[in-house]
C-alpha cells in the first residue's frame, strides 16, 4: 500500500512535481504515464527515498517514509531508469553483494534470480560488457532480490528488443498478481497490456488517474468510423451522415484524401458500441455518394494520452 | 522475518568489502601505490646510498606532503564516480542509512591508504640491517602516519561527496590537505594573536610532535577531531543530496 499525499518537489525554481496525490492498494499494477520531463522519475525517486519531497508526505503501509527510511526501503524493490550499476563488477558478484546487503541467503537467492531473469549466460561477465538489455535484467534481478512487497520500475522495457520486452512484461505480470507494482513508461501499449490502472502525469501534475477502461470511456467515444467519401463539401456529408441512427458527431479529418480530387475524409463518432457500418454504407448508396474507404477505430489510450497531455 | 534479520550482515562491512574489491581489481590502486613507493623509495635510497644514512627522518619529514597528493588520488573516485555514473541511486535506495554508506566507504579508503603505506616498512628493515635506528621516532612516525591517513582520507571522502567530477574532488582534497600541511611554514608572516590558532590547525606540527615519539593528547585530539569533522560533513552532504 502506497499513499502519496500532496507531494511537490522543486529543483531551484523549477517545480518538477506539483501537488501530486494518489494511493495504490496491494496487488495492483499501475502505469505511471507521461511525456518526457513530466515528473515520472522524480515521483518514483521520492517514493524510493532517493529524493525527499519539498512538500507533502509519502506513506508505505501507513508509515511515513521520512520517519522510517530503512524500514520503508526494505519493502521496496527499485529499478532505476538508467540501470546504472557498478561496471567493474561481475554480475554474480554484484548480485551476491545485493543479497548480502538485504541479508538474503546468496547461495539460494542468486541462482534462482539468475534463472528468473534469464541471466545464465552472462553471470561471469563484467557488468560494463553487457548489452543494455542484459543490464536491465541485472537491474531487475537487483530489484527482486528481497521479494519486495512493492516493485517500482522506471521504464523497465526501454532499450530492449521485442522478445526481451515480452519476457520482462511476463515477469512483471507474474509479480503483479500478489504485489504492488508501479511501472513508468511512455509506451502506451505497454500500459494497455500490463496495467489495470493508469496515472497520467503532465507538467508535474496528475491529469488523470483511473482504470484503463474507464479512461478510454471518459475521454472519448469507444468507437468511431473513419470514412473517405466523394463529396463537394463537408457540410453536405455531415448532414447526411447525421441522419443515421447512433451517430453522435461527424468531424472533418481532411479534404482530398490520398490525392484523390473531390474526396473528403470524416470521422464519425458512435454512441455506445453499436455497429453502424452497414447503415452508413446504405445511406451513402441511397444518396449516390461514392465510398472509397471505411474503417472502424477503437479509441486507444494513445488518443486519451494526447488529449490530456497536449492541452497543457 | 526475525530470523531473516539476524542473518543480515552489517551493511557497513558489506559496502566496505565491495569498495575494497573494486579498488584492488582495478589498475588505479596499483598505479597510485606504485608511484607513491617509487617517489618515497628514491628519497630514502638516495640518502641511503649517497650519504650512507640508514634512517627514516627524511621519509617521515616528507610524508605529510606526499600523502596530501596520494590520498586524494585514492579517495577522489569514491563518491564522485558513483554520482557521475548514477549507481549512487541504486546504492541509496538499498535499505541502508547514509551513515552506513559513508562509514563503509571511509573504512575502505582508510584500509587502501594503509596498504599504500605498508610496503614502506621495508625501509625500517633496511635501516635495521645497515644501521642502528632509534625505534622511538619510527614507531611514533608510523603512528602519526596512521593518524594523517585517517584525517586526509576523511577530507578526501568529503571532497568526493560534493562533486560528480573526480578532478575537482582530487584538487579540492589536495588543496585542503596541502593547506593543513604547509600552514606552519607561513606562521612567521602572521600577526602574533593568530599564530597560536594556525599552529594548532597545522597537521605537520602535530604529526611532527607525534613522530618525535611524544604522545600528547592534544595531537591525538587534533587528528581525531579533524577526522570526525570531515566524516560528519560527508554524512551531512549525503543526507542533503536528497533535498
Amino acid at each position: 500500500m502506497i499513499e502519496v499525499s500532496h507531494v511537490s518537489r522543486s529543483f531551484g525554481n523549477f517545480r518538477a512535481v506539483n501537488d501530486v496525490s494518489f494511493s495504490i492498494p496491494t496487488g495492483q499494477i499501475v502505469g505511471l504515464l507521461g511525456p518526457n520531463g513530466a515528473g515520472k522519475t522524480t515521483t518514483m525517486r521520492m517514493i524510493t527515498g532517493f529524493l525527499s519531497p519539498s512538500d507533502g508526505q509519502i506513506f508505505i503501509d501507513g508509515e511515513d517514509i521520512t520517519k522510517a527510511p530503512v524500514e520503508s526501503k526494505k519493502k521496496i524493490g527499485y529499478m532505476p531508469e538508467s540501470a546504472s550499476l557498478y561496471g567493474e563488477m561481475i554480475v554474480e558478484d554484484y548480485l551476491k553483494y545485493i543479497a548480502e546487503i538485504h541479508g538474503e541467503n546468496a547461495a539460494e537467492k542468486v541462482p534462482a534470480l539468475c534463472k528468473e531473469c534469464g541471466l545464465k549466460e552472462v553471470m561471469s561477465k563484467n557488468i560494463s560488457e553487457l548489452s543494455r538489455g542484459n543490464r536491465q535484467r541485472v537491474s531487475l534481478a537487483h530489484a527482486l532480490m528481497h521479494d519486495p512487497e512493492i516493485l517500482i520500475l522506471d521504464e523497465p522495457t526501454s532499450g530492449l528488443d521485442p522478445n526481451q520486452v515480452e519476457d520482462v512484461r511476463a515477469i512483471i505480470r507474474e509479480i503483479g498478481k500478489t504485489r504492488t507494482v508501479i511501472v513508468s513508461t511512455h509506451i502506451l501499449s505497454e500500459v494497455e497490456t500490463l496495467c489495470s490502472r493508469a496515472i497520467i502525469i503532465s507538467g508535474g501534475k496528475v491529469v488523470a488517474d483511473s482504470p484503463i477502461e474507464e479512461l478510454k470511456e471518459r475521454f472519448g467515444h469507444e468507437l468511431s468510423v473513419k470514412l473517405t467519401v466523394g463529396a463537394k463539401s463537408f457540410d453536405e456529408v455531415a448532414a447526411l451522415l447525421k441522419t443515421v441512427p447512433d451517430v453522435d458527431a461527424v468531424n472533418l479529418v481532411k479534404n482530398e484524401t490520398a490525392g484523390i480530387a473531390g474526396t473528403i475524409q470524416v470521422l464519425v463518432s458512435v454512441n455506445g458500441t453499436a455497429e453502424i457500418r452497414p447503415a452508413l454504407c446504405k445511406k451513402l448508396a441511397e444518396k449516390n455518394v461514392d465510398l472509397y474507404e471505411i474503417t472502424l477505430q477503437t479509441n486507444s489510450l494513445e488518443d486519451v494520452f494526447h488529449a490530456l497531455t497536449e492541452a497543457k | 522475518m526475525s530470523d531473516k534479520k539476524s542473518k543480515a550482515k552489517n551493511p557497513v562491512f558489506v559496502i566496505m568489502r565491495r569498495e575494497l574489491k573494486s579498488y584492488f581489481s582495478g589498475p588505479i590502486g596499483y598505479i597510485v601505490t606504485g608511484l607513491f613507493l617509487v617517489i618515497n623509495g628514491l628519497m630514502f635510497f638516495s640518502a641511503f646510498f649517497l650519504y650512507n644514512r640508514a634512517e627514516l627522518r627524511n621519509f617521515f619529514g616528507m610524508l605529510p606532503v606526499m600523502l596530501s597528493f596520494f590520498i586524494p588520488a585514492i579517495t577522489m573516485r569514491v563518491f564522485s564516480e558513483e554520482k557521475r555514473v548514477g549507481s549512487i541511486e541504486t546504492l541509496m535506495t538499498l535499505p541502508v542509512r547514509e551513515i552506513d554508506v559513508v562509514t563503509g566507504k571511509y573504512l575502505a579508503v582508510l584500509v587502501e591508504s594503509l596498504v599504500m603505506l605498508a610496503p614502506t616498512l621495508f625501509y625500517v628493515v633496511t635501516a635495521e640491517i645497515f644501521g642502528s635506528p632509534d625505534y622511538g621516532p619510527i614507531i611514533g612516525g608510523y603512528l602519526g602516519a596512521i593518524f594523517i591517513c585517517a584525517a586526509y582520507s576523511a577530507i578526501g571522502l568529503f571532497s568526493s561527496s560534493i562533486t560528480k567530477n573526480q578532478i575537482i574532488a582530487f584538487v579540492a582534497a589536495m588543496a585542503i590537505c596541502l593547506a593543513l600541511t604547509f600552514v606552519e611554514s607561513f606562521l612567521v608572516f602572521l600577526p602574533d594573536g593568530i599564530v597560536k590558532f594556525f599552529s594548532f590547525i597545522s597537521a605537520s606540527v602535530h604529526f611532527g610532535s607525534i613522530s618525535k615519539g611524544i604522545l600528547d593528547t592534544r595531537d591525538l585530539l587534533y587528528f581525531v577531531s579533524l577526522t570526525a569533522l570531515f566524516f560528519v560533513c560527508t554524512v551531512r552532504a549525503e543526507v542533503n543530496s536528497k533535498r
